[in-house]
């Protein structure tokens, strides 16, 4: 079965066509990455799978449901810029616990399911040292590391990763490609953008490149050595930031 | 001396007004750290204002205040909820629009007639004579309901202050949840009407919780330590206002903004012994 189903997907923004008849699939245990040029709608297509953003034609169906229709905690999502406030009164433990609040029902403690959940969580992504620590108090790998913590202890069935590579240390990126892999072998379909199309064949089982629509969708060998890359890499040498 | 130290509880509109100054000052705190935390403490000072044009048509109609405060605040704020998220208006233009024109009729209202302007400008500065048993009896039903709404969703209320983004992502509601907010908020503002005034309400929602914020980086202690601020602000403030033959809703504020600079001055001096 598939996870995520994207059939004939056009977003629109005010009257900018952001996607364009985008569909693919995505089948339970497979990580799928999703490469394209800056303002290629590669964060629009996560988003519109999130449910954040509503599809202007097509549909899109998570475990075989539109996505705001969901049972809360299925869907885990880390967004590329955290736009929070960072002077906000929590720990990194305070950040994590949230990813339970989904399944926590009014009045309800927490669980030892919760708790553990969070603590799991807390040492996947290498925190338990820095889980008493403000959040301001956090490097920038730090923080990514935080926010993918919550999305963990939420214990989604679909994980939608939005670059969590940029602006991290090599460690960070390191650990979050043996996190992704580890919970890919477990099951967990997870969909993702990047930029870093040099270590594309370790990170993902499939690849899509984007620009409003898909040019290419296959193994991500075979799609880096068509054409479709080319196109790609002109862009991604003058906007992104290529190692 | 004794005597005169036991002199307001001796009354039985005081002691009504203590039990009201507790409830109102337990409630605005403890809301009042979402407000802070969201930024929200012009939308509280709006929705104030806004109370006051449901109030004088209540009373030019011979209707209940309560009826009329609670009517107009409401929804006044389910409709900033609405502009915020449909108009392209930002919301700091639409409140200074919208609220100070429900106020600006309030004051249009009442000015034409001599009786209203002397009956009703006590809910401006707030009035401790006001409160009646049957005032008493709603502003503990109203602030029972607030105190649950609270416990219910003081999760997904956090949840959707920090991060509204992954929040909703993740399953929250958060159209209903900052709707409930803005309901509860809008009965917090009702509550305290008497007591405190449409002008000085606000201060008792945001300086109790900006004064927790200086001395705590954790949430919960952040809102136990503003229900503690404002609670004292509220009893307290209502014995010197007894005492020095003052207002209360302006005995209060100043009190609680004494607290606040204290606050201020504690988390300063902490830095600089850090930072040595």
């Amino acid at each position: 079965m598939n996870a995520v189903e994207v059939r004939d997907l056009h977003v629109r923004y005010d009257r900018v066509e952001a996607l364009t008849g985008v569909s693919f699939d995505l089948p339970e245990g497979t990580a799928l990455g999703i490469v394209g040029p800056n303002g290629s709608g590669k964060s629009t297509l996560l988003k519109t799978v999130a449910g954040l953003l509503l599809p202007s034609e097509g549909s899109v169906r998570v475990e075989g449901m539109a996505p705001r229709r969901l049972p809360p905690g299925t869907i885990g999502y880390v967004p590329q810029i955290e736009d929070v406030d960072w002077k906000f009164p929590v720990s990194v433990r305070d950040v994590v616990t949230m990813g339970r609040y989904p399944r926590v029902g009014p009045f309800a403690r927490f669980s030892p399911a919760d708790h553990e959940a969070v603590a799991h969580a807390i040492d996947a992504l290498g925190l338990r040292d820095l889980a008493d620590r403000h959040i301001s108090e956090l490097s920038g790998g730090q923080q990514q590391r935080t926010f993918v913590a919550r999305a963990i202890a939420q214990q989604p069935k679909v994980l939608l990763l939005d670059e969590p590579t940029t602006g991290v240390d090599a460690a960070t990126e390191e650990q979050l490609l043996e996190l992704v892999r580890g919970l890919v072998g477990g099951g967990l379909p997870v969909l993702m953008t990047t930029h870093d199309l040099d270590r594309a064949d370790e990170w993902f089982d499939r690849l899509i490149v984007v620009d409003r629509k898909i040019l290419a969708d296959g193994v991500p060998d075979e799609v880096l050595d068509s054409g479709a890359y080319a196109g790609i890499r002109e862009h991604t040498h003058t906007h992104g930031h290529r190692r | 001396m004794m005597d005169w130290l036991l002199a307001p509880f001796e009354y039985d509109f005081m002691q009504r007004a203590f039990l009201a100054a507790l409830i109102v000052g337990g409630l605005c705190s403890t809301l009042g750290t979402y407000v802070v935390l969201r930024k929200l403490s012009f939308i509280g000072d709006g929705l104030a204002h806004a109370s006051f044009a449901g109030i004088v048509i209540a009373y030019l109609r011979g209707g209940s205040f309560w009826i009329g405060a609670a009517i107009a605040t409401i929804v006044t704020a389910l409709g900033i909820g609405f502009v915020h998220r449909r108009a392209n208006v930002s919301l700091d233009t639409a409140i200074g629009v919208l609220f100070t024109a429900a106020f600006a009729l309030g004051v249009f209202l009442m000015s034409r007639s001599t009786r209203a302007t002397l009956d009703l400008q006590s809910f401006l500065f707030g009035s401790i004579l006001g409160v009646s048993r049957d005032d008493l009896f709603i502003v503990l039903g109203l602030g029972f309901i607030v105190a649950l709404v609270i416990g219910a969703l003081w999760r997904p209320l956090l949840y959707t202050s920090f991060d509204p983004v992954v929040a909703q992502a993740s399953g929250i509601r958060e159209g209903l949840v900052d709707n409930a907010l803005l309901v509860i908020l809008a009965l917090t503002i009702i509550v305290s009407l008497q007591l405190v005034g449409i002008v000085l309400v606000a201060a008792l929602l945001v300086t109790p919780a900006a004064a927790a914020a200086q001395l705590t980086k954790r949430f919960v202690p952040m809102m136990l330590l503003s229900a503690t601020f404002g609670i004292f602000a509220s009893v307290a403030g209502l014995y010197a206002s007894f005492q020095l033959h003052a207002a209360s809703g302006a005995t209060i504020v100043l009190l609680a903004t004494v607290i606040f600079f204290v606050a201020l001055g504690i988390s300063a001096t902490r830095r600089r012994q850090r930072a040595a």
